[in-house]
């Protein structure tokens, strides 16, 4: 299972990184926008994405409506960690094809959470 | 003219008064059928307009220095204008913000990644020694394993004493590297007040402008700008009190399974 991690500030990579690492996902790498993400996950054989949304650069939200648009990655698994709130952006999200929503701040649980739903419907 | 007949109290009493004389005047003269005393009566009418115009654009002139004044830049030295900018501070001091915070997380992320596996390792051999004490009990162990055991439990104490302080010693590091929420908190309550300060002094910058529209009787066309949240807009605050922003993870799932999710 390798997992990109997405997120323009280093501190919240290494906390997604240490609690995925926790759940037993220790193969992981990080981008800090959805332009630097996007070439790695074309090449990268990534088997999960997790990014925050409010990124300089390209965007999560751009980032998640680039991967569906691939047909190489349209079925990646996308999990969303961001502060971003708004009623309208989460169903947005859900719309461009989103498979998981946390909003910050998290716990461990919830992030755990988010991730076994998300492995339980692919499988 | 007719911005200023709507809001008169904005307008000198001196002005109005005069306005109000030469406008019965003006239709006076018209009704007479004498056209060119109208038309001087008109010129004069603009000079009023002209005067108070002028008077409010040098008292808008003065308080314009005064607020600039007040933002303690200096326009005329360049080297001044940077060391006095109370704004550049204040982008200086967010900074300052970031990078003690940022420093803070790491340092804390260090001894957490340091303590972790000392705990995790503690915990296995903890199991593992609780298993052959176990069988030690059930007599099910021969002398050799016994000596090994009897080994392993020696190192183990050891083991745990070294690690307990090390795991302690990151746990009181962790609790001094949180010291940073003072400085920035004071920081961040000056850069506040700054802003504050700042809000006031636009908004007396914005009376004295619709002065000046009110005086000249000019319209502006504001568009509402609608800002996209596709590029992300950040943390909202004061999510309870609002409908449009979730309060929580609770809401996010509530929302989605709403959605089919």
């Amino acid at each position: 299972m390798k997992i990109l991690i997405v997120d323009d500030f280093s501190t919240m990579r290494r906390i997604i990184k240490n609690l995925l690492r926790d759940l037993g996902f220790t193969n992981t790498d990080e981008a800090d926008d959805g332009n630097t993400a996007l070439p790695m996950l074309r090449s990268g054989k990534y088997d999960f994405l997790v990014t925050d949304w409010n990124m300089p650069g390209m965007s999560g939200f751009d980032l998640l409506k680039a991967v569906r648009a691939d047909d190489n990655l349209k079925t990646l698994p996308v999990l969303m960690v961001t502060a971003e709130a708004k009623r309208d952006q989460i169903v947005a999200a859900a719309q461009a094809g989103v498979n998981g929503y946390v909003v910050k701040p998290f716990t461990a649980a919830v992030l755990k959470e988010k991730i076994e739903k998300i492995f339980e419907r692919i499988q | 003219m007719s911005d200023s007949k709507k809001n008169p109290q904005d307008l000198d009493p001196e002005v109005t008064e005069k306005l109000r004389e030469q406008a019965n005047a003006l239709a006076e003269q018209v009704n007479a059928g004498n056209y060119a005393g109208a038309m001087t009566l008109i010129n004069d009418l603009s000079e009023v307009r002209d005067q108070s115009l002028y008077r409010e654009v040098g008292r808008l002139t003065r308080s314009l220095h005064e607020a600039i004044r007040n933002f303690q830049i200096d326009p005329r030295n360049a080297e001044q204008q940077e060391a006095l900018s109370k704004m550049t501070d204040a982008s200086d001091r967010l900074e300052y913000v970031v990078k003690m915070t940022g420093q803070a997380a790491n340092r804390t992320m260090d001894l957490v990644e340091d303590a972790m596996p000392k705990a995790h390792a503690m915990r296995d051999e903890a199991a593992r020694l609780r298993d052959e004490w176990q069988r030690l009990r059930r007599r099910e162990m021969q002398p050799a394993e016994f000596r090994d055991l009897y080994g392993r439990i020696d190192t183990f104490f050891i083991t745990l004493n070294r690690d307990a302080d090390t795991i302690y010693g990151n746990l009181s590091e962790i609790l001094l590297a949180q010291d940073f929420q003072d400085l920035t908190g004071q920081v961040i309550q000056k850069v506040t007040a700054l802003v504050k300060e700042v809000e006031e002094h636009l908004l007396s910058l914005v009376v004295m402008a619709s002065h000046v529209d009110q005086l000249t009787g000019t319209v502006h066309e504001i568009e509402s700008k609608e800002v996209s949240a596709e590029q992300g807009v950040g943390p909202q605050m004061k999510a309870e009190e609002r409908e449009d922003v979730v309060s929580g993870q609770d809401d996010v799932d509530d929302l989605l399974s709403s959605l089919g999710f």
